[in-house]
């Protein structure tokens, strides 16, 4: 018997565990795939403070973008410089741009407003971070925290680097196992009912990411996540780098926050480690629907080439989408469900799971092993949508 | 506009629907990625007309060509990368045209006939200039007159190792050898000889032994060694699982191997058709008796529905244009069909690829060539937790760079432990983002304003 159950092996899951069996709780990771083959796996790595609006997610994220570092770190320790934690850390920087100058004024605005490390970038000074930027934007915000991370091998080294550095046995996974269930001891939470027989624990963490939903309704109780559908355009290698940030239009900002069940597209480039360029992104709730949308390549494929007019030459040879885990407030679910002991909730993230996970695995072990969290769970809680919660 | 059908895909299968088609009155529009019609197998050099034509069933394959020319708009040199079906039930074939800008073709019905690709293994060596795929070295011959080599080894499973090395020989390289790794058959108990192709098979073993080519069982070639490019290869003799039992030495330029084909499905994927695992475990389109998948208004034909050869393709494509056009399908068609079918399927069991192989790779020796992957690093995802291909994909990139898992898809599944899963590839070809983003919301083109090349002569 396990201290702790994880459901999911995305990246939530595996910083939940990995924190976990830090803190000396031993942990078992369920997941009915492979590592990081949902979400994860289909997202672009982002570890971003800049697109947060002042408020609890900010603060998260903050905490968030520290804990990456030094897990990136304590792997290079152990590895060797420039390994880049097993997972390619990339502490590149992000680069916001405006359009016009009434949005620069906006995004000056906001940087003041969110008390981050950031630099303004004037029109003409643009070029200088990023020499390949489209003629005539007007200005941008550079946030030197902000990062990426190859996401499914994140999640696989915060497992494996759990598993082998707190004691042996400590985190066991489990692969191709569903859970279909859960067991109850009186009012709790004891286990997970799966494909391979009861695993019994002494909490259950779920961290299944956009199907958090599915597994809290196994337990009884309701969670609204969503999927919200992201494609992103994957280009052919290029000979050499052509972008050096993270680079997005201020319109991202907006539809993150945004509501709407319709299409919304805004510019998000950035180079890999492999010399490919990632190019997002989408946001649509329509389901689990995986059809690709000629349209919405089109539109992402005509964003990045006003940015860069540049990658008008270069060829797009692969596409994937994912299913973003959407809550109606577009914040994560992170703690003790109060409507069903043992049981814990650590989903719902949206497009931001990437760069919230260590935050979330650390507060969660914190909560699990009876410290007060370092930030308040509050806004996270898992019972604030319903009607009749306080 | 919109066409009644458009087929993707200029090879026996393809032009055969295209024609029987536009026969019976249908307007159609046949786009192929090629300059000229021919696909893998009737592959030809602009000025045939030569001994090359009277190659069986090439001469007869121009003439149908030349007849579809005259009632379908052929787009050549057409790469179609993606196909979406309409609100209204029709299609758009997206499309880089001949200069790269984009074109979109309307259609009321479709009929995929996209052929199939080699399967290679990776062994030691295998991305050294001078290692081909056996249809690369054929295609090099038959598209473009070159012979790739001097001295030539042939290796890998199945009857199409045959028609490569007679063609390689008769075009003057010296084929040292040719070494199929299943054995127990010999020419002399050839499958073509029990299915009726006696002459066929008759006429490959009289090429190769004119030519003093050795035609060896139960060997492979497990590994090619040389600097920069091919020296020599090692040739080694096999148990039935293909576990290596001995080991030569053999000096060479040239090296064509090939273990069979991949069924080329994408574009039936991206539409949603269902798929079955044909007998060799690859995944390929499932049709009924008339050629329909299961999208209503979608037809497949030839290797995408199970690779039997370019007889059965053809069979297949003229049953799939009596089915579009609403035509009734006469039994002795099916009836050939069905046989044929067998026959495919009974090549299949009889050149199977055994696990052996992966016994033949080092820890260095490169799965994916694009994204130069080793055998070290699927195995190290595989370690961290990946469970399946696809997250072998994702934690060591094999598959994800130009040819998109076409050249080791087949491998990696291998080593994964899984059956080959359909290749989802929304992008089927590279685009440019620039045709891409003038792509406008899927706004077709006019395809009859673009220059349309001369069908195939």
């Amino acid at each position: 018997m396990s201290d702790v159950i994880v459901v999911g092996a995305g990246v939530v899951g595996a910083a939940c565990a990995y924190y976990a069996a830090r803190a000396g709780l031993d942990v078992t990771v369920i997941d009915r795939g492979p590592v990081a083959g949902g979400t994860t796996g289909s997202g672009e790595g982002n570890v971003l403070v800049s697109d947060k609006e002042p408020g609890p997610e900010l603060e998260l994220a903050v905490l968030s973008n520290g804990l990456w570092r030094s897990l990136a770190e304590r792997h290079d320790r152990q590895a060797g410089p420039g390994a880049h934690g097993g997972f390619e850390f990339e502490a590149k920087g992000g680069l916001v741009v405006a359009e016009t100058d009434e949005i620069q004024r906006r995004l000056v605005e906001l940087a003041a407003e969110q008390g981050l490390e950031h630099v303004l970038v004037s029109g003409p000074e643009l070029r200088d971070y990023e020499p390949r930027l489209a003629e005539g934007l007007a200005g941008g915000v550079l946030y030197p925290q902000d990062a990426q991370v190859q996401p499914m091998l994140a999640a696989a080294r915060l497992l494996r680097d759990g598993a082998d550095s707190f004691g042996r046995g400590t985190l066991h996974l489990r692969l191709g196992v569903t859970v279909t269930g859960f067991v109850h001891s009186g009012e709790r939470v004891t286990g997970v009912r799966t494909s391979h027989g009861d695993v019994l624990g002494g909490a259950v963490i779920n961290a299944a990411g956009t199907w958090g939903g599915e597994v809290a309704a196994l337990a009884g109780v309701t969670l609204p996540i969503l999927p919200r559908r992201g494609f992103i355009l994957v280009t052919e290698p290029l000979p050499e780098p052509l972008i050096k940030h993270k680079v997005y239009t201020a319109a991202y900002v907006t539809n993150v926050a945004s509501d709407s069940a319709d299409l919304e597209t805004s510019a998000v480039v950035e180079g890999t480690p492999a010399g490919t360029v990632l190019i997002g992104a989408s946001r649509e709730r329509v389901g689990f629907d995986r059809t690709t949308s000629v349209p919405v390549l089109a539109r992402l494929a005509a964003q990045a080439v006003a940015l860069f007019p540049a990658l008008r030459e270069a060829r797009a040879i692969r596409s994937y989408c994912g299913f973003r885990p959407y809550c109606p407030d577009h914040l994560p679910v992170i703690g003790a469900d109060p409507r069903l002991p043992g049981l814990y909730h650590a989903c719902g993230h949206e497009g931001a799971g990437i760069g919230l996970a260590p935050a979330t695995g650390h507060l969660l072990a914190q909560v699990l092993t009876g410290q007060t969290p370092d930030l308040d769970l509050k806004p996270f809680r898992p019972d604030r949508f319903s009607e009749d919660s306080p | 506009m919109t066409y009644d059908l458009v087929v993707i895909g200029g090879g026996p299968a393809g032009v055969a629907g295209a024609l029987t088609a536009a026969l019976a009155g249908l307007r159609v529009a046949l786009i192929d990625s090629g300059a000229r019609l021919g696909g893998q197998y009737f592959r030809h050099a602009a000025a045939h007309g030569t001994g090359h034509a009277a190659e069986s069933g090439l001469a007869r394959f121009l003439r149908l060509g030349e007849r579809l020319g005259e009632r379908a708009d052929l787009l050549l040199r057409h790469q179609v990368w993606h196909i979406s079906q309409n609100d209204g039930g029709d299609f758009t074939v997206h499309c880089n045209g001949p200069d790269g800008g984009p074109v979109a073709v309307r259609a009321r019905r479709l009929l995929i006939a996209t052929g199939a690709h080699d399967r290679p293994l990776p062994f030691p060596g295998w991305d050294l200039p001078g290692v081909l795929t056996a249809g690369g070295a054929q295609a090099l011959l038959k598209g473009n007159g070159v012979v790739p080599g001097r001295r030539v080894v042939v290796g890998g499973t199945g009857p199409f190792l045959l028609p490569v090395a007679t063609g390689l020989a008769e075009a003057g390289a010296r084929v040292l050898g040719v070494y199929e790794a299943n054995g127990g058959l010999g020419l002399a108990r050839h499958p073509l000889l029990a299915m009726g192709k006696a002459g066929e098979a008759a006429g490959y073993a009289a090429t190769l032994a004119r030519h003093l080519v050795p035609y060896r069982t139960r060997r492979a070639v497990v590994a090619a060694h040389g600097e920069r490019e091919v020296q020599a290869v090692t040739v080694a003799r096999l148990d039935q699982d293909w576990n290596v039992l001995a080991t030569r030495v053999v000096e060479c330029d040239t090296v064509a191997v090939g273990y069979g084909f991949v069924p080329q499905i994408e574009l039936g994927l991206q539409l949603g058709c269902g798929t079955r695992q044909d007998v060799d475990g690859s995944p390929v389109l499932s049709v009924d008796s008339a050629q329909r998948t299961t999208v209503p208004g979608v037809w497949a034909a030839g290797e995408p529905t199970g690779v039997g050869g370019w007889q059965l393709s053809e069979l297949e494509g003229r049953i799939a244009g009596r089915s579009i056009a609403e035509r009734p399908v006469a039994g002795v068609l099916t009836r050939r069909r069905d046989r044929g079918r067998a026959f495919g399927a009974a090549l299949q069991r009889a050149y199977p690829v055994k696990a052996g192989w992966q016994g033949w790779l080092r820890a260095d020796t490169l799965v994916c060539r694009c994204e130069e992957v080793p055998l070290a690093r699927v195995r190290e995802a595989r370690d961290l937790g990946a469970t399946d291909a696809r997250s072998v994909k994702l934690l060591a990139r094999p598959g994800m760079g130009w040819c998109q898992g076409r050249i080791c898809g087949y491998a990696v599944s291998c080593l994964a432990g899984e059956p080959q899963q359909p290749s989802r590839r929304p992008i089927a070809q590279p685009v440019s983002l620039g045709a891409l983003a003038d792509t406008a919301d899927g706004i077709p083109d006019d395809p009859a304003t673009d220059p349309v090349d001369d069908p195939a002569h």
